[in-house]
């Protein structure tokens, strides 16, 4: 009984870690490569950010259940196979579905298979412990990844396109700032968004007395 | 009782100082302004005067919000803000929207300056960022030029100036091509004169050679930059471009002409010479200056722009800790090995 609420608490717990506190983006800056590339606009983010949870999810369940068959000498590499059996799966998904977004996001849809976040999960974690932990720990990841590039890819629209998921925003005499679409533009507001994330940490922990009596207990 | 007159005043060095202080020299480098200020009034109107209150507002907004110096307010004091704002609108367009200007001080001090740690900590001229991202943000809005005017239209507001945030003016700008531009895609040299008294378009501080240079002599004389970094810039320049147009004088503009177009006089006199990134020893000013030029030549020449002064300066300013490292002088009484 009670063992069975510390295990559903510690679900939690890896769960929400990723989506905040222990961010892949905001706070382990990992996969910086499709982060900048793909991120123009908020389909291409979103759609990104879909495959990178579907190929992320899929091996840490399946790197975890073949756990203590994996040899440690060559665990990398096996990592690597189911990783990139997934990412086909996914590639040839994509293609079938939106042809359009597939063919914008190109050769990153492939490149998914060298993400570290997705290796880093795999040999930090999956491989360490029991599926349901694991899995808990994979869609916390996967969604912490796919909101910040969706943050990115939706300023970096709004922006340089004066659209969002290409519904226009200003009319039609919006004056596009094409810095942002641009790969400069990536860097400068990813650059922007860590600013943003460090400076909202940075006041919570300054200021712990700001926090609510009530919450302090409950932590 | 009295006091005994002392006979000896004990005091560590510096015995000899200049009185020159930071907000002091900004100050003089604003008055420097205030001549080129002008030339822009009469050329383009109050839309100059419109587009430098944006760029310095901008600037000065940015370092009162953002900068870590408290209380709020205080790192204003030096005018350094002022400075940047001034000089960042003077190398805009005239017609240019005033929410451009305005997000281009702010980018200007934002990112050229407080996020490198404030004054004396950036790696690059902050007027050079702001103009490097408008242009970076907005190609046509940066390169589209108005016509250059007299006194009788000082009260005209040029096209674009008063469009809505984000958005394109909606009146058709009246444009025409600045000297390079017409240079580099016409093959037609405007005369020197017009370049030196102001009769073409370009940026607004920029087209008026005449007074740039004196104001330049002003600042040399009273110190207010090292003068070997402008001399090394034009002179380097001239020599440059004087070798391409030796061999081929029909295709490539002469160097009197490289001289007096585009922003080369204002770069070399207001912006390479910003005391935080340019080197510090003399050897290196030269390097510095002869780098600056011999990119503007290979930028405008053989380059896809027009103008190349702006990337020139930023491209040295990145390079300007490497010289610094190289061309420390040798310290007295060391040996060689020390240099």
């Amino acid at each position: 009984m009670t063992d069975h609420a510390v295990d559903s608490s510690r679900l939690y717990d890896e769960f929400v870690k990723g989506i905040w506190k222990e961010n892949p983006v905001f706070v382990q800056v990992l996969g910086m490569c499709p982060m900048l590339a793909v991120t123009n606009s908020a389909v291409n983010a979103l759609a990104m950010g879909l495959a990178t949870a579907f190929v992320l999810i899929g091996s840490s369940v399946l790197v975890s259940l073949f756990r203590r068959l994996i040899p440690r000498q060559v665990r990398i590499s096996t990592y690597i196979i189911i990783i990139a059996t997934f990412v086909t799966v996914a590639d040839f998904t994509l293609e079938a579905v939106v042809p359009t977004v597939h063919r914008e996001l190109g050769a990153f849809i492939s490149l998914i298979v060298v993400n570290c976040l997705i290796l880093g999960r795999q040999e930090a974690f999956a491989s360490r412990n029991p599926i349901h932990v694991a899995l808990a720990d994979a869609v916390g990841m996967a969604i912490g990844f796919a909101f910040a590039l969706f943050c990115l890819g939706a300023t970096r629209e709004i922006l340089g396109s004066g659209s969002l998921f290409g519904v226009s925003l200003f009319g039609e005499n919006f004056e596009p700032w094409v810095i942002m679409v641009l790969p400069p533009g990536g860097f400068l507001m990813l650059g922007f968004i860590l600013l943003f994330f460090n400076w909202v940490q940075q006041r919570r922990t300054l200021r712990p007395s700001r926090v609510s009596p009530a919450t302090r207990e409950a932590a | 009782m009295t006091q005994p007159e002392p006979h000896l005043l004990l005091r560590a060095a510096p015995f000899l100082r200049r009185g020159l202080t930071t907000p002091g020299l900004m100050t003089e480098v604003i008055l420097a302004l205030v001549p080129v200020i002008l030339a822009a009034v009469y050329f383009f109107g109050v839309s100059a005067l419109l587009v430098l209150t944006a760029t310095t507002l901008g600037a000065v907004a940015t370092e009162w919000l953002l900068s870590p110096v408290r209380p709020r307010g205080v790192a204003l004091r030096d005018g350094s803000a002022i400075l940047t704002g001034l000089i960042l609108g003077l190398c805009l367009p005239p017609g240019l929207a005033l929410w451009m200007a305005f997000l281009g001080g702010v980018v200007a001090i934002g990112l050229g300056k407080l996020a490198f740690g404030g004054l004396g900590q950036n790696l690059f001229n902050p007027a050079l960022v702001g103009r490097a991202f408008l242009q970076a943000a907005f190609p046509t809005a940066l390169t589209t030029w108005v016509p250059e005017g007299t006194i009788t239209e000082v009260l005209s507001v040029r096209s674009g100036t008063f469009a809505a945030p984000f958005m394109q003016s909606s009146v058709d700008a009246v444009s025409t091509a600045t000297p390079l531009g017409v240079m580099k895609f016409e093959n037609v040299a405007t005369p020197v004169a017009d370049l030196l008294l102001g009769n073409s378009a370009g940026s607004l501080g920029e087209t008026c050679g005449v007074v740039i240079i004196v104001c330049g002599v002003f600042m040399a004389w009273r110190r207010l930059f090292d003068w070997r970094i402008p001399v090394a810039i034009l002179a380097s320049v001239a020599a440059f471009s004087a070798v391409v147009w030796v061999f081929d004088p029909q295709a490539s503009p002469s160097p009197a002409f490289m001289l007096g177009s585009g922003g080369l006089l204002f770069g070399a006199v207001y912006m390479a010479t910003d005391p935080v990134t340019s080197p510090i020893a003399p050897r290196g000013v030269w390097i510095f200056g002869i780098g600056v030029g011999a990119l503007v030549v290979l930028i405008r020449l053989w380059g896809g722009l027009p103008e190349g002064v702006m990337y020139a300066i930023l491209l040295m300013n990145a390079a300007t800790p490497l010289i610094d490292r190289i061309s420390q002088p040798r310290g007295f009484g060391r040996g060689r090995a020390a240099a």
